[in-house]
């Protein structure tokens, strides 16, 4: 086998692959914005992907406030900065880890459950039936759920910002022998209203690639029930890679400029 | 002669290196039903796919009352498909979607019925197909292979289609049922008055449905004819098929030990 061949022919096939994605979302955003709209189908969507993603949202959230709070006050008793505790914990939590683990934790929830369900609608020719019943797939089942999940991130991670947050309260504030008072007022006075809004940003562009990618993979499944467990698996990883990418890519660009 | 309700001419597909349909040329005229006959892996369902605009041919024409509907895409290839019904081999329907609805959806969706009266329509067109109104609040996964078929036979037949395809209508149902199937099939089509295209390796099937014939292989359309002259079409090949010989013209790459 010729290494070079196979070199070519796995950079042609992701740049291939790439091209397919750029298409399929474009035609994804175009199609948002042309009637039909399906309001019935996209209420649908924002409850599964909002609602029902709480609990996972939240536990994340809860979790990741109390054990940074506990890493933050050993590495800043180093020095004696554990004053700074409140604020770095509102600040890791708003700007980055509320966004990025709500993203990927929604990435495993949604983006895999999108895959499942668009893949078996094509391996068992659903959406083959849909376009012969003179419906546009895209209008009746990409729209929707892209729009969801745009649209559900920013307030997914708001819950995530302030149950985080507190999770960070309760564990300095029970554990470590902060006095409540001051931990509030040293979380209020250094938090910027920047730092919420670049996380519910970047929370907006991670509904969107998260529900993109389980939408590709979907869509583009093939191969009976082992074509959608690779959809699934597929859509899970690439949206897990992708959000931590566009997660740099966007820190970058929103807090260097 | 009138102009042919549906024409293929010389439809052409390759998939990669291996030709599916080989310049195939097929008239049906206005109120007949068009059985296609041949083995499985001949094309039969890529045909149909192609003239729905599912799978775009590499080269030919597709014309519907003699306009061609090849290379429609969009509001216009929609248009289109509000005049044709779909019967999949595996059923098709939307198994997140009550059975009426899956019924009434073309009604609904494509039509922009309210859903009160398409409801109304989809128990009519239920009881057409011997099914009751009980059915129609199921779901898809809750009936038999028998009752999904009839289910989708009313949901081919409930917008009230020019042009009507059934694809294996009677794949994986035992004989009485087929036979059930393909006499709703006669029925309704002919109460419709619509133009009917079955593609199907089921003789008694095709001897039901058929007003003529034809076997599609390599590609092409070898023999086409009245029902009544497929005993006597004087092809080889049609006789192997129809007889269910192994020995013969057509030879499957099986070894058998």
């Amino acid at each position: 086998m010729n290494p070079l061949a196979v070199i070519g022919r796995t950079t042609l096939g992701f740049f291939a692959e790439a091209g397919r994605l750029g298409l399929f979302a474009g035609h994804a955003v175009y199609s948002i914005f042309v009637p039909p709209f399906y309001f019935r189908l996209l209420l649908r969507q924002l409850i599964s992907v909002g609602y029902f993603s709480l609990p996972v949202v939240g536990l994340t959230a809860v979790f990741t406030g109390a054990v940074l709070a506990q890493q933050i006050y050993i590495g800043t008793g180093r020095f004696n900065a554990e004053s700074t505790v409140p604020t770095i914990v509102v600040f890791g939590i708003t700007r980055e880890l509320g966004p990025v683990l709500a993203g990927l934790m929604v990435a495993g929830r949604v983006s895999a459950a999108m895959a499942a369900e668009l893949g078996t609608m094509r391996v068992t020719e659903q959406i083959d039936a849909l376009i012969t019943l003179a419906t546009n797939p895209f209008n009746y089942l990409i729209v929707p759920r892209v729009l969801a999940a745009t649209l559900m991130m920013p307030l997914l991670v708001l819950v995530s910002d302030v149950i985080g947050v507190m999770g960070g309260y309760l564990v300095s504030t029970q554990v470590l022998g902060f006095n409540e008072g001051t931990y509030l007022q040293n979380t209020v006075d250094f938090l910027e209203a920047s730092d919420v809004i670049s996380g519910l940003i970047k929370a907006a562009v991670f509904g969107f690639v998260l529900s993109i990618m389980g939408c590709y993979h979907g869509f583009k499944s093939g191969g009976g029930a082992q074509g959608v467990g690779r959809a699934t698996t597929n859509a899970v990883v690439s949206a897990s890679i992708l959000i931590l990418a566009t997660n740099y890519v966007m820190t970058s660009v929103i807090f260097t400029s | 002669m009138d102009t042919p309700k549906l024409s293929l001419r010389q439809v052409s597909k390759k998939f990669g290196s291996t030709v599916v349909l080989d310049g195939l040329d097929l008239d049906i005229a206005a109120g007949e039903s068009f059985v296609v006959i041949g083995g499985s892996g001949t094309g039969k369902s890529v045909m149909l796919k192609c003239v729905l605009g599912i799978i775009q041919p590499d080269s030919g024409a597709i014309l519907v009352d003699g306009e061609d509907i090849t290379h429609l895409k969009g509001r216009d290839r929609q248009a289109v498909l509000r005049r044709f019904g779909m019967l999949f081999q595996g059923s098709a329907l939307f198994d997140s979607l009550p059975v009426w609805h899956n019924v009434a959806f073309g009604l609904i969706s494509a039509q922009g019925m309210n859903r009160r009266d398409a409801k109304a329509i989809a128990i009519e067109t239920l009881a057409k197909v011997g099914l009751g109104e009980k059915v129609g609040e199921l779901a898809p996964s809750e009936l038999s292979g028998g009752m999904q078929k009839r289910a989708a036979l009313a949901r081919a037949i409930a917008t009230s289609p020019e042009i009507i395809f059934f694809d294996e209508p009677t794949t994986g149902l035992d004989p009485i049922m087929a036979d059930v199937i393909d006499r709703l099939i006669v029925e309704r089509v002919r109460d419709l008055g619509a133009t009917a295209l079955s593609i199907t390796h089921d003789m008694a099937s095709a001897r039901t449905i058929a007003d003529r014939i034809g076997m599609l292989y390599q590609g092409k359309i070898i023999w086409s004819g009245p029902v009544s002259e497929i005993d006597r079409s004087g092809n080889d090949y049609v006789d192997q098929f129809i007889n269910g010989k192994a020995d013969g013209p057509i030879s499957m790459d099986v070894k058998v030990s």
